[in-house]
């Protein structure tokens, strides 16, 4: 990260096709998901005994689901739920790791130690496994999956922050704030986070994709969002019951959590050539 | 070299301890109620309450811990709530299934990671070199469900191709299980119509899981490829006039190939991980699926037992990459 500027990463990122067609995939998911009640042509709970499991046609671009559901508008409300999920997992994930990391590096020794090593515990466990286990002991909500997921990813913001705030606490401008007598906190906060964060970011939009699909999972495992929410995992889920014949019911919303997912993964891919000058 | 293994072990011993005791409390200490789940709505109180006593959950939780690291220390994880049986014993019959699975994604990962990841190398910049990329980077973005359902729905259902969910289909009867792999049991019976068949039924599942792994060994080799090509020995081979092919696969190949097989060790995680969606999607009778169904029922002695099984696979994966890395290069030496 060192020397590198938000503005050469900028550049970089417009000048590769990956990961421009991966940032205007991300900008235009955001614009459905602040419009989904403009554009969406039919409410998404409304059922229609009468139109159940109808293929896609121009009155149903994506078909109706079991219930007569049209699905093109229970996809494009999905939006809202996956990116609003992934966007509250990581702050909570973000916060929490950074706290932890720069706190570990900041005071080094004993605490630097036991906080690390409470990290290790954490990713000994298979990230998927250990967010089941938490959503099913709280029991399944769209809350819960906030909750479990975090609890599993938090763990990559705290190890990035610990080495970045390592890094930071024998420079000069830390020492002499140290001299006119700032507290840790003030040091911590005004002198050593603002050089952890930019790392955190970029951590962010990489691990996104990953935490989009597991959120996914969990809600086709049963372990997230419960009908009649229209999150993509769960609509995937209920369409298994409708196969062969109403394809469509799984299909669609499997295809979004895929763009969604893929166009992260571009963005993430792209940034990660640029701090990695070997891949250049 | 020997202590350092050594504390890597016994470090290993304490995270172990640390996940066994997270989910302990994670599935004890829980609002839901699984012996009201499993004996239904309509049981008596005092029926629930001879239940809870049956299984210990009476008892303070801290007695139910010391309990539990008891049994554990003689090789003990409890009895499913749910299957009845003892955890390990389901775990030993659930596992080969997953092995096999896991070995079958990990060799097509393989086979299309190094392959498009040479060519990207080779071909640096170029269309080929993108469409490698966006390719592994479109299987990394797939959820394993959909593209399992969807490689059903095509395969299955509609060319008829390919056989549909399972390892055998229901009519063909199982060969002894000697070892618990389904593969290798197959072969001792000297059943080949078991063998073929199974096979059949292992292509669909292995190639969701591998494609998945695909990006991830596309990268390394990729950029392995592109150091390695830059060498002065591989310009060498260039100026003696060797036949391009040559250069690549006899010079900077072999060479690339260290960081490749590093990686192995740390795709075991996510394999598992996707094994749980894979296994749910085709019905395969593994250690990911007996997981799901011990977590939506809350059996929390199958809970914490996987946990700790899955975790203890993980750790010791790569425990024995970070060995091997230490071992192949000399220029690591932890301290």
């Amino acid at each position: 990260m060192r020397g590198l500027t938000w503005r050469d990463v900028w550049r970089q990122i417009i000048r590769n096709p990956l990961s421009i067609t991966g940032l205007v995939i991300i900008v235009t998911l955001v614009l459905v998901a602040i419009l989904a009640p403009y554009i969406a042509p039919h409410d998404p709970f409304a059922t229609d005994p009468i139109n159940k499991l109808a293929p896609p046609s121009s009155a149903h671009l994506m078909g109706t689901d079991g219930l007569g559901r049209d699905i093109l508008s229970r996809v494009l409300y999905g939006t809202r739920i996956s990116l609003w999920i992934a966007v509250l997992i990581l702050l909570t994930a973000g916060v929490v790791g950074t706290a932890v990391g720069i706190l570990a590096g900041y005071v080094g020794g004993f605490g630097d130690n036991l906080l690390m090593r409470i990290t290790d515990i954490f990713m000994a466990f298979p990230r998927l496994i250990l967010a089941m286990a938490i959503a099913a002991a709280l029991g399944p909500s769209l809350t819960n999956v906030v909750i479990a997921i975090s609890f599993s990813a938090w763990t990559v913001f705290a190890r990035l922050a610990r080495s970045r705030a390592i890094a930071v606490r024998e420079e000069d401008y830390v020492e002499a704030a140290r001299a006119v007598g700032a507290s840790g906190f003030r040091i911590i906060v005004r002198h050593i986070l603002p050089m952890a964060i930019s790392p955190v970011i970029i951590q962010g939009t990489i691990s996104m994709g990953g935490i989009i699909l597991t959120a996914a999972g969990l809600g086709f495992l049963g372990f997230g969002a419960q009908p009649p929410t229209p999150e993509w995992g769960v609509m995937v889920s209920e369409g298994r019951n409708f196969m062969p014949h109403g394809w469509w019911v799984s299909t669609f919303p499997g295809l979004a959590i895929m763009v969604t997912v893929l166009g992260f993964n571009l963005l993430g891919d792209g940034i990660r050539d640029i701090l990695d000058p070997r891949m250049r | 070299m020997f202590a350092y293994i050594v504390r890597r072990l016994a470090w290993m011993v304490v995270v172990l301890w640390g996940v066994l005791t997270i989910t302990f409390f994670v599935a004890r200490v829980i609002p839901a109620d699984p012996v009201g789940a499993i004996l239904g709505p309509q049981a008596p109180p005092e029926a629930i309450e001879a239940e809870k006593a049956r299984w210990g959950l009476d008892k303070p939780i801290y007695v139910q811990y010391i309990r539990y690291l008891a049994g554990l220390a003689q090789g003990d994880l409890g009895v499913s709530l749910r299957t009845r049986r003892p955890v390990l014993q389901d775990i030993k019959q659930f596992f080969p299934a997953t092995v096999e699975l896991a070995l079958a994604a990990l060799l097509i990962g393989l086979i299309m990671g190094i392959g498009l990841g040479v060519i990207s190398a080779v071909r640096s910049g170029q269309v080929v070199d993108h469409a490698a990329r966006v390719f592994a980077i479109v299987g990394l973005s797939m959820p394993a469900f959909w593209l399992g359902l969807l490689l059903l729905l095509v395969f299955y259902y509609s060319l008829g191709w390919l056989p549909g969910p399972g390892q055998l289909p229901y009519w063909l009867p199982r060969p002894p299980r000697v070892t618990g792999f389904m593969f290798l049991d197959s072969l001792i019976a000297g059943d080949w119509t078991a063998f073929g068949s199974y096979l059949k039924h292992l292509i669909m599942p292995a190639f969701t899981l591998g494609w998945l792994s695909t990006a991830s060994i596309t990268r390394i080799t990729r950029s392995s490829m592109l150091e390695v090509l830059r060498e002065e020995y591989v310009k060498t081979a260039r100026m003696k006039g060797l036949r391009e092919t040559s250069v690549v696969m006899k010079h900077a190949f072999k060479n690339a190939l260290l960081p490749v097989v590093t990686i192995i060790g740390i795709r075991l995680a996510s394999l598992l991980e996707g094994a749980v969606l894979t296994e749910t999607v085709f019905a395969w009778p593994g250690l990911g699926r007996y997981a799901t169904h011990a977590f939506l029922s809350i059996d929390f002695n199958a809970v914490v037992g996987v946990a700790l099984f899955m975790a203890l696979l993980y750790s010791g994966s790569n425990l024995v990459v970070d060995i091997l890395y230490a071992y192949l290069n000399p220029k690591i030496r932890y301290v």
